[in-house]
């Protein structure tokens, strides 16, 4: 029984980190329609930037947080306006291949500025654990799993309460209607995919620390994220929050009690389960038409 | 349409005329290495590579082999199997080298090995621990790091002072953490241990928290770690928060204490780590000169000091392969396997020479490296009590 509160809590704190990744992309990936293959470069980002403000410039760790999430969205932006502006009227298969080979130049650009030596990223939390009954916990592990409830609440406020995500929704629904109402396009694009980079920028400085920072660390986290966003439905943000936790404590139960050697398999299980039985994800809603 | 092809026509005769060699009685004796230099294991991949540039230094600032330079010919195989055959290939294809040292992973060394075998050129093995890479019947491997089975017999005279009656097993999930588990788990098993069924994580997996809760409730007393520095970071780090307080082995030589002291800080205090040089120490090593000038080198070049439990590797690699190729006379893969076999040299290691391993008629080499176990004791690296001033 104790173990079994151990596993869920393990399962709670990595689903967090999970759910954190898939709202990101959830938002690029879903509603922008771009299948963003750098996605894991910039959590990487992220971690560095955090770790580049912190040993480099001797930021505090909550400034050198607000940092790396600026560096993810600028750079977000940059992204966006440079290669996706030109090539927003090609086919999903085009971006998709102009963001594979962002995802190679930037981390072997990352490789190249850091090299391979994984870095250990400081932060102000005790490393003694929090124990309640059979079950311990990390400081830093809770505050991650708190940031990243308020990140996904936040980003579900923004897109759903707030003219600029009604913009959102509205533009990735039909772009010349909601162009025809005075919808800045462009600058609805723009915004979208730094967002959702900030995102992914502030999943990897939250969870550098946790980790360590190394240049391949974006692999399998953009994996995880893509699995997210499959199990919650494109562009569903409490899909996607729900989607993370579930896969999380799915992995985890795996390990725990069938094979810790098919730990990522049973993931993947599930995904090939929801593919085959609800396309559209876990919690998505009846398909609108039109 | 002609005028088309003159830019083209001009850039082959010039590109042709830059790559002639001016001389050739001192073209440089090439060597391809093949370490994972970028991806999850990228730091110990560098440091080895690190090591091999000190043997290459040093053989070329005594007037390099038979007259002739050393030049190392260096791939990334990124952590990755794939890449470590394409390396392989490419290095015996395009380069054109004549002896290799790799890969590093087991994985990635059996990736590599049926390269060796298709166009005959030898390899020097200075990581990978795997059992089956010498037991395969490749004729072109020789291997100067211990197999996890050497390793645990090295082990075994420790197992009582160290106190082990019931062992856990946490290793990465590749050839090399599997063998290790088997190597380990039948050589505890014979001294009396109970031996619980293994966890494994994927390479690339940073959280382990399940496998740790899950050994948790095993009751044992120890936990043999089988991984990768950064992965073995992570599970001390991990296994701290969750007030995870065993005796924890690790194995393989790959677990860089100092880096551990760094990164896990008092997560990694009371561990204990098999490694085949201890840099504290130089002058405990069989040839204590030689241990000790490569110590004073690798400080010189400004390399971390965590990295001298890798780095010697690469330089005993590179001076196996640089020996052979003096005994051989010339540069040629086939030569340069047959001297690999009369090959004696001192290492920083110890000394290294090849008995034969694997099937009859197809035999690999096999040297016979030294062996120690330290413990981390007050942030530093000390020798465990049962071995400290007797």
């Amino acid at each position: 029984m104790a173990e079994l509160l151990q596993h869920l809590v393990n399962g709670l704190v990595l689903g967090g980190t999970y759910a954190l990744l898939g709202i990101g992309l959830t938002l690029i990936f879903g509603l922008m329609n771009v299948v963003n293959f750098a996605h894991g470069e910039f959590y990487t980002l992220g971690a560095y930037a955090a770790f580049a403000a912190l040993a480099g410039l001797g930021a505090g760790f909550f400034p050198a947080l607000g940092l790396a999430i600026a560096a993810g969205a600028a750079l977000g932006a940059l992204c966006e306006v440079t290669l996706l502006r030109p090539l927003r009227a090609e086919s999903i298969d085009t971006t998709m291949l102009v963001m594979i080979g962002v995802w190679i130049a930037m981390q072997n650009g990352e490789l190249l500025v850091w090299g391979g030596v994984a870095k250990s990223i400081p932060h102000p939390f005790s490393t003694a654990p929090l124990v309640l009954g059979p079950v311990s916990i990390a400081p830093l592990r809770v505050f991650v799993l708190l940031v990243a409830g308020a990140l996904i609440a936040a980003s579900w406020v923004l897109i759903q309460k707030t003219t600029l995500g009604r913009a959102m929704r509205a533009t990735f629904q039909d772009r010349d209607t909601a162009a025809l109402m005075g919808v800045r396009i462009d600058r609805i694009h723009t915004a979208t995919f730094a967002f959702g980079s900030a995102l992914a920028a502030a999943a990897g400085a939250l969870l550098g620390p946790v980790f360590l920072a190394y240049p391949s660390m974006g692999d399998l986290a953009a994996l995880k994220a893509f699995s997210v966003v499959i199990l919650g439905g494109l562009g569903n943000l409490p899909g996607a929050a729900l989607g993370g936790l579930l896969l999380g404590i799915a992995e985890e139960l795996g390990a725990g009690y069938v094979s810790s050697g098919y730990r990522d398999a049973v993931g993947f299980v599930i995904i090939i389960l929801v593919l085959l039985l609800r396309p559209s994800g876990l919690f998505a809603r009846a398909e609108r038409i039109g | 349409m002609l005028k088309r092809f003159v830019p083209v026509v001009l850039v082959v005769l010039l590109a042709g005329a830059l790559l002639t060699p001016p001389g050739f009685a001192q073209a440089p004796i090439k060597i391809g290495v093949i370490q994972p230099l970028s991806g999850p294991v990228a730091a110990s991949g560098n440091y080895v590579r690190m090591g091999a540039e000190i043997a290459r230094d040093w053989i070329n600032a005594r007037g390099g082999i038979n007259g002739r330079k050393v030049e190392l010919v260096i791939e990334d195989n990124k952590s990755d199997p794939k890449e470590a055959a394409s390396a392989a290939e490419k290095l015996i294809v395009r380069d054109r080298v004549p002896a290799i040292m790799g890969a590093w992973g087991s994985s990635m060394t059996l990736a590599a090995m049926p390269k060796l075998e298709e166009y005959g050129v030898p390899m020097v093995v200075e990581t990978s621990s795997a059992a089956s890479i010498t037991k395969r019947g490749n004729p072109w491997i020789f291997r100067i790091s211990p197999p996890s089975e050497m390793e645990a017999l090295g082990l075994a005279r420790y197992v009582e002072k160290l106190g082990v009656k019931k062992a856990d097993f946490l290793a990465v999930n590749t050839d090399w953490g599997r063998g290790a588990v088997a190597a380990f788990g039948d050589m505890l098993k014979k001294k009396g241990v109970t031996v619980d069924a293994p966890e494994f994580m994927d390479q690339a997996a940073t959280d382990m928290n399940a496998q740790i809760t899950k050994i948790k409730g095993s009751g044992a007393d120890t936990l043999f770690l089988t991984t990768s520095v950064e992965q073995i970071t992570l599970v001390l780090k991990q296994a701290q928060e969750q007030r995870f307080q065993r005796k924890i082995i690790t194995t393989g030589g790959s677990s860089a204490p100092d880096q551990l002291i760094k990164q896990a800080g008092a997560a990694a205090e009371g561990t204990y780590h098999l490694l085949f040089f201890m840099p504290w120490f130089p002058e405990a090593a069989p040839d204590g000169k030689l241990a000790k000038a490569f110590v004073d080198e690798w400080k010189k070049r400004g390399h971390p000091f965590a990295g001298l439990t890798e780095g010697f590797r690469g330089h005993d690699g590179i001076a196996t392969i640089a020996e052979a190729v003096r005994v051989a006379g010339k540069d040629e893969p086939k030569a340069i396997r047959e001297a690999l076999w009369k090959v004696k040299l001192m290492g920083v290691n110890g000394p290294i020479k090849f008995e034969k391993d694997g099937p009859a008629g197809k035999e690999s080499g096999q040297s016979q490296p030294s062996i120690f176990v330290v413990q981390i004791k007050n942030g530093k690296v000390a020798l465990p009590d049962f071995l400290a001033k007797k």
